[in-house]
């Protein structure tokens, strides 16, 4: 969906602020914030595909008036509810009302450090051989779905070049949804900025995005 | 976030102090909640967060890039296989999966985004800063990335081609800036000392050997 995290090339939104010694975190709630958002990920109802859909389903004003870790939050509250851990007359009263559902998933301190060391690879099987090889020119589809999906507005219905094949990648636009893993073909597909932003832009301006095969079409 | 200079900015500053307040108080109640439950057990909350407050950042990065600098078997290695490279000294897990390193030459200049939300390499640069994560960076980026690294101090020759790399898969990727001049002989060490986290993200370049960070 081209909703408010599809940020690449939009305007008015100023300029950057990098703080100088920035903290790693700017409060205590932001600590917590990650730390539990990790943790009810553990517990195995959503893919990390699931909870970014969460996080850009959120009102337009409502994410850009966030900062990240608030939208997490938000994003949060909304997974444990779609998935019956959580509803409104227990964030109301500040306290469980009903036992938990994947109690046998909880994450335990002892676990944690290894659960983070260990990482989630998301590469597959190959199944059938990749339909791109680096050099073949494509172009990427114009497609504007409702879902999940990582193809950015910005490079819809645009010409590029196949750069690298990475291999066999679980597809976020089906898995985001609960439809299984569906893995594809992942290619790194590179954009002449001309191409992206037209005469004005940048003639030494590359860009490129990782680019599952179904975003793809032979040029 | 807002100056105290006047009346106006000063109800500014306690409206967003209540907001953050408010924050606070839903994410306390969320754990209290989810903890009541037994979904989530509080220590390993902490443990979370200590991983990334003290044991996982871009420290770990800038050991990479002194290693890459210095030793050209193991820059090969990392240019063909980063995730292997990576995990022999010690660094992977959550958000490092995957890894590509890009190496800035003097013709080509690497910057790295996730435009769609903040895919950020965790096991060798630690969690992103705010501004990575937020609109100006992550829709300037694309589009406009020389105004970009101007806004970061930096200014490339105008010949000097720019290379974007939006994160939008589970690809991760680690810029390997130039090394600066002046630096022969220089331990593994003090090399590291001069890659900034910013130069891992192409927003910055490393430092010459007397430059204050």
């Amino acid at each position: 969906m081209n909703g408010p995290q599809d940020l690449g090339g939009r305007m008015g939104f100023g300029a950057i602020t990098p703080e100088t010694d920035e903290p790693v975190f700017h409060a205590e709630w932001e600590k917590r914030a990650l730390g539990v958002t990790l943790a009810c990920g553990a517990l195995g109802h959503w893919t990390l595909d699931e909870s970014r859909h969460a996080r850009e389903s959120l009102h337009p004003a409502d994410y850009y008036g966030s900062s990240y870790y608030e939208i997490w939050i938000k994003a949060l509250e909304a997974l444990l509810e779609r998935h019956g851990e959580l509803n409104a007359e227990e964030l109301d009263a500040g306290q469980a009302l009903q036992p938990g559902l994947m109690t046998d998933r909880r994450l335990s301190a002892s676990n944690a450090a290894a659960a983070l060391a260990k990482g989630g690879p998301v590469d597959r099987a190959e199944t059938k051989p990749a339909r791109f090889e680096p050099g073949d020119r494509i172009r990427t589809i114009n497609a504007h779905p409702r879902g999940h999906t990582r193809l950015p507005t910005y490079a819809v219905d645009k010409p590029g070049t196949v750069e690298a094949v990475r291999g066999v990648h679980v597809f976020p636009d089906a898995n985001a949804h609960g439809q299984g893993e569906q893995p594809q073909w992942l290619y790194t597909v590179r954009f002449a900025g001309l191409d992206l932003w037209g005469p004005d832009a940048d003639p030494k301006l590359s860009v490129s995005i990782d680019a599952w095969e179904p975003y793809l079409e032979p040029a | 976030m807002h100056h105290h200079d006047d009346d106006g900015h000063h109800h500014d500053h306690h409206h967003h102090d209540n907001h953050l307040g408010e924050m606070a108080a839903r994410v306390r109640a969320l754990e209290t909640i989810l903890t009541e439950k037994g979904l989530i057990d509080p220590a390993a909350v902490d443990t979370i967060i200590e991983t990334y407050e003290s044991r996982v950042g871009p420290r770990n990065g800038a050991a990479v890039v002194a290693k890459a600098w210095s030793d050209p078997e193991f820059r090969a290695w990392l240019a063909r296989d980063a995730t292997a490279a990576i995990a022999s000294l010690g660094y992977a897990g959550r958000q490092g999966e995957h890894m590509q390193a890009v190496f800035n030459t003097p013709g080509v200049h690497n910057m790295v985004v996730c435009t769609l939300c903040s895919c950020y390499p965790w096991p060798v640069l630690g969690l992103p800063p705010v501004w990575y994560k937020s609109p100006p960076y992550r829709s300037r980026a694309v589009s406009d990335p020389r105004g970009v690294l101007a806004e970061f101090g930096v200014t490339l020759p105008e010949d000097t081609a720019i290379r974007v790399w939006d994160s939008t898969a589970e690809m991760r990727y680690l810029v390997v800036p130039m090394r600066p001049e002046g630096t022969d002989g220089m331990s593994g060490e003090q090399l590291a000392d001069l890659v900034t986290r910013n130069s891992m993200i192409g927003t910055g370049l490393a430092l010459a050997p007397e430059q204050p960070r």
